[in-house]
């Protein structure tokens, strides 16, 4: 064991720095599955840390009607402390800031809360006033947005508030609520003066509860829920909030985890390609041990002890790296935390991503080291014999099962599930097959079509491609996996981007109203139309619940978990229902018949469910349903099915009802308008607000807006970690070319011999990166746009789309960072003295 | 003279499978080698000198034949155990040097002793390299050596582990004729210095002739086998 040491430890020293370039590939890997997996358990343990924080209080009561006098009864026999809020959307107008209005997110809250934790407000002081008066706490971004200062008044409904200052943080909640919709805070008390609550508002009700020392969270929400079923009732307690954080948590970590694992395999193929280069070179070596008396054992063991110490150096590197990453990773996820997080090392994450490093680098670097057993002694005596005859050995199948089922094993660990790491296995696969098939088909075609009468340059160029020792399918590979997570991630951004555009392109209306109440339908037409954006449909909407399907009782479908009758949300939720006598152009019909029209008093309504709805409730043609319509029951008969375009920013409604069944139901309606210009679209928000203050708006520029700022949020940590796979394949590419540099020297000198200038050297050498670069880029951007198609046909639902130019500029850079990358490496090759390496016949 | 055999060849025969059908290097070569004593191979460029060097060394396994070498029956050795038996009793001195280029020229001799484990050998190295008139250069690499030197390094390590037999594959092939000369001079002087046997190929006839004995081969097979 000591020779092995000692003689793995010489026989590096000319190849130290070479072997450490090659370990850079799996640094990268390494430290993001480092950083992620120790920066994880800093979360977890600000989720302990911080529990009763995380949520504010013991126990959240969440409702969408006021409480019953019964259930506020209840609250107050508790014993302990309450604080209720009522939350909607509404619009705020800024009447410093010449009557601005925007949609927000409206926070009635009583004084007391957070119970635990810290409502955070700048100035600090804002939270504690805030309740003294008629103050109100707003969104930083609103106010920066608007340029709200402190002591400008606030307008909300009939009401005028002071701002007194910018929410930072409150318990329960991230930055992430705040990009969806803006947050104003009012004080409870002062709720009523706004006189936005009517009939039709959507409004959640809810309140906070601090329990007496001794009473049980779990069992108050036990109770509740058996003594007040009828009010449906949500329920949180510091144990849910916990348990969904750490779900979501696992969730985002096993992503994480799986995008820096890419990386980590892609380094461990740089790496094993390499060793294989490095193998080569020691043939000879290895000969002459086993001349002078080494077994196979012993020579195989010098390598394998080799691999292992550039496999420790790095895991090690990437291991130290990985720690300073996980000092960045909360700036890059901070907003979407509700917490913050103490950083610590976390010693098991660091042992679990290098222990993954380590055994991935290790079996890739097994592969080639095979090899060295093989090599007979008889090569010292005659060179021919270095060309080993490839054999059947079972050890390189045993060492591919076993890559197969670390790289299955690893997906599975990360996601819990054996479906999902099977099909990341599989994804891998064939996007390893599909750029591994695709170089081997270049290699094969640069031989067969090389073109004879080019330039002396292209043609070496060119036929590098397939030249023994080659880097055809490591490097396509390597950028080709990297073009195509980045691509990928471009592509889709720009399909939800246009999903949204689209929705609101040519006269389509940009602009929807709603919460309007039944006499303000005219008089808002006008102010619309007065200010550029006339009515371009409106619906009649009323508020009903499932009562019955088939004649079963829901409360009775709910308890039975037999399955069929859809998911439970589809079962209890609030139906916003519309009347009307034909279908628009957002919906189509796909089965039956669409009743317009039903005669007053008809003892059962032919209704139009939306298709998928209809699938979930287990609904067909023909099947009857009855609605409790405000009180009142209403028996239907699924009359037709539509296909709706949900995305389209107008009324689109799951179930239609005909014509004379629900016109003296309580109702509110909804508008769709269209501006013709941004402009004028703020001034029909703002004159519509100003006249019908409990009128909220949505403008499709904002829509879009806030989907853009979403995304970018989530696109700027899922690119932070596809850095990591790009950035390896960087390194692979420079790694590949660093070892073909001491494969091809010989014959760079031979060519310098023979007279070829440095120029004609670099323009090889340009040639092969520039078809390298282009090729992968390539394949990286055909799948990146399958991926894209398939993403947008089964997740998003929409048609793909392909914006040309930004994708072509993409790849053009990323083709740039290839060549760069190859001359930056190969540079010094041509300054070799020819002598000194035909003496050495390296 | 040992009236021991220190290496016995019998029938020995190597054919090689080729896309034209078996082709047969060497056929039933026999012959048998005292302790102590020279034998030089020599013959045209592919007669099967070096397949048979390599054979009686224990480089290779025979298609046919048995070779004996120190005692040691060599086929039905394994690979390794053949190695073991090279460590032992071999010394090798190649056409091309054959050093381990990353290793200094002290530590090329002392790779036989270390294979076996044994440790604190550095004088015997450094008084090999002495005797062989590299005292001075004993940490160098074999780029910082001329070829003459670099295969006085090699054989420094070809007797460091004391063999009974030194197989030498054209030594002198690739050096001038003063250097070469010398090269002679320091086989033939330390062959006799520590009673080593003596089986070296050569095309030089005038190294052949130094030898006790001189085997001729034609075409894989022996057609003259000279004993002075």
């Amino acid at each position: 064991m000591k020779f092995i040491l000692r003689m793995a430890w010489r026989d590096s020293r000319a190849s130290r720095r070479r072997l450490a370039f090659s370990a850079l590939s799996i640094v990268l890997g390494v430290a993001a599955l480092v950083a992620i997996g120790s920066f994880s358990a800093n979360l977890r343990q600000a989720i302990d840390d911080q529990a009763r924080a995380l949520v504010g209080a013991d126990l959240v009561v969440t409702a969408n009607k006021p409480f019953s006098p019964a259930l506020e009864q209840y609250l107050a026999g508790l014993g302990g402390r309450c604080a209720h809020e009522v939350q909607f959307a509404s619009m705020v107008r800024f009447p410093a800031q010449g009557d601005q209005t925007r949609l927000v997110q409206v926070r009635a809250l009583e004084t007391g809360f957070p119970f635990y934790g810290e409502f955070l407000t700048t100035p600090a002081l804002a939270a504690s006033r805030f309740p003294a008066g008629n103050f109100a706490i707003l969104e930083e971004s609103l106010m920066a947005q608007f340029g709200v200062r402190a002591g400008d008044p606030v307008r909300l409904g009939q009401a005028t508030f002071t701002a007194i200052g910018a929410v930072q943080r409150i318990p329960g909640e991230s930055m992430a609520v705040a990009m969806i919709s803006p947050r104003v805070f009012i004080p409870h008390r002062a709720l009523a003066g706004t006189g936005l609550i009517g009939p039709g508002s959507l409004v959640r009700y809810r309140a906070y509860l601090q329990l007496p020392p001794g009473r049980d969270p779990a069992a108050v929400e036990r109770e509740l829920r058996a003594r007040f079923r009828a009010e449906r009732l949500g329920l949180e307690t510091v144990e849910h909030r916990k348990r969904d954080l750490g779900r979501a948590l696992t969730n985002v970590y096993s992503f994480l985890s799986l995008v820096g694992f890419v990386a980590l395999f892609l380094g461990a193929i740089g790496v094993a390609s390499a060793v294989h280069v490095y193998i080569r070179q020691k043939i000879s070596t290895v000969a002459i041990l086993r001349c002078l008396g080494a077994s196979a054992w012993q020579s195989f063991a010098i390598y394998v002890v080799q691999g292992c110490g550039l496999g420790l150096f790095g895991t090690g590197l990437g291991a130290a790296l990985g720690l300073a990453v996980q000092l960045l990773l909360p700036v890059v996820v901070r907003d979407f935390l509700p917490f913050d997080v103490a950083f610590f090392v976390s010693w098991p994450a660091v042992g679990r991503g290098v222990g993954a490093g380590l055994a991935i680098c290790l079996l890739f670097t097994l592969l080639p080291l095979l090899d060295v057993r093989k090599v007979s002694p008889l090569v010292a005596l005659r060179s021919a014999f270095a060309e080993m005859a490839p054999r059947f050995d079972p050890w390189r199948v045993v060492l591919g099962v076993a890559i197969v089922a670390s790289v299955a094993g690893f997906a599975v660990w990360q996601t819990g599930n054996v479906r999902t790491g099977a099909g990341f296995t599989g994804m891998l696969a064939v996007g390893f097959g599909v750029l591994g098939g695709v170089a081997r088909l270049v290699a094969w075609a640069a031989r067969r079509f090389l073109p004879r009468r080019v330039p002396y340059v292209v043609r070496q160029g060119v036929a590098n491609l397939y030249r023994p020792n080659n880097r055809t399918v490591l490097l396509l590979l390597a950028l080709g996996l990297g073009a195509f997570l980045l691509l990928t991630l471009h592509l889709t951004r720009a399909t939800l981007q246009a999903q949204v555009e689209f929705s609101g392109g040519g006269d389509r209306a940009n602009l929807l109203l709603f919460d309007i109440q039944d006499d303000q339908v005219e008089p808002l037409a006008r102010t619309l139309a007065a200010a550029g954006a006339p009515v371009q449909q409106q619906a009649p909407i009323v508020t009903m619940k499932l009562a019955k399907i088939k004649g079963r009782p829901v409360r009775e479908l709910l308890r039975d978990r037999t399955g069929g009758h859809g998911p439970g949300w589809a079962l209890t939720r609030e139906y916003r229902s519309t009347y009307r006598g034909e279908l628009t152009p957002t919906e189509r019909l796909v089965a039956g018949k669409f009743d317009g029209r039903v005669a007053a008093g008809a003892a059962v309504v032919p209704v139009s469910f939306e298709q998928k709805l209809a699938r979930d409730l287990g609904l067909a043609l023909g099947d009857e349903v009855e609605f409790d319509v405000q009180g009142l029951p209403v028996k239907t008969r699924v009359t037709s099915l539509r296909e709706v375009e949900w995305r389209r920013l107008e009324p689109n409604f799951f179930v239609v009802f005909p014509l004379g069944a629900l016109e003296d139901a309580p109702k509110f309606f909804v508008v769709a308008a269209r501006a013709a210009t941004p402009a004028e679209a703020a001034r029909a928000q703002q004159a519509a607000v100003r006249e019908f203050p409990n009128v909220s708006a949505i403008d499709l520029a904002l829509v879009l807006d806030t989907l853009d700022r979403i995304f970018t949020k989530v696109a700027w940590v899922v690119q932070f970690m596809a850095l990591f796979t790009v950035v390896t394949g960087v390194l692979v590419l420079a790694g590949a070319v660093v070892t073909g540099r001491y494969q091809r020297i010989r014959e760079t000198v031979l060519l310098r011999t023979l007279g070829a200038t440095r120029r004609q050297l670099l323009q090889i050498q340009l040639v092969e990166y520039a078809i390298l670069g282009v090729l992968a880029v390539l394949v990286g951007g055909v799948l990146a746009v399958a991926g894209n198609a398939l993403l947008a046909e089964f997740v998003f639902e929409t048609a793909p789309v392909l914006p040309m130019g930004p994708l072509v500029g993409a790849m053009a850079a990323m083709c740039a960072v290839t060549l760069a990358t190859g001359w930056l490496a190969n540079r010094g090759v041509a300054d070799h003295p020819p002598l000194a390496v035909l003496r050495q016949e390296t | 003279m040992n009236v021991e055999a220190m290496l016995k060849v019998e029938r020995l025969t190597k054919t090689y499978p080729t896309a034209a059908g078996p082709l047969t290097v060497l056929h039933e070569v026999s012959f048998e080698l005292a302790a102590g004593a020279s034998l030089a191979i020599v013959g045209p460029s592919g007669s099967g000198k070096t397949t048979l060097l390599g054979l009686c060394a224990g480089l290779d396994a025979p298609t046919a034949g048995t070779v004996q070498l120190a005692g040691v029956a060599l086929d039905g050795l394994g690979e390794d155990a053949r190695a073991r038996v090279r460590n032992r009793e071999v010394g090798f001195v190649f056409q091309n040097f054959q050093l381990i280029p990353t290793l200094t020229a002290l530590e090329n001799v002392l790779v036989p002793l270390e294979l076996r484990g044994e440790s604190g050998c550095e004088a015997a190295g450094r008084a090999l390299l002495e005797r062989v008139g590299l005292g001075a250069r004993c940490d160098h690499y074999p780029v910082q050596l001329s070829g003459g030197e670099q295969q006085r390094v090699a054989l420094a390590r070809a007797f460091i582990n004391r063999p009974k037999i030194l197989f030498c594959d054209e030594p002198t092939g690739n050096l001038d004729d003063d250097t070469a000369r010398a090269m002679v001079e320091l086989i033939f002087g330390l062959n006799h210095e520590r009673g080593t046997t003596l089986v070296l190929v050569t095309h030089n006839l005038e190294l052949a002739a130094r030898c006790d004995r001189t085997l001729r081969l034609r075409g894989g097979a022996v057609v003259c086998d000279e004993r002075i």
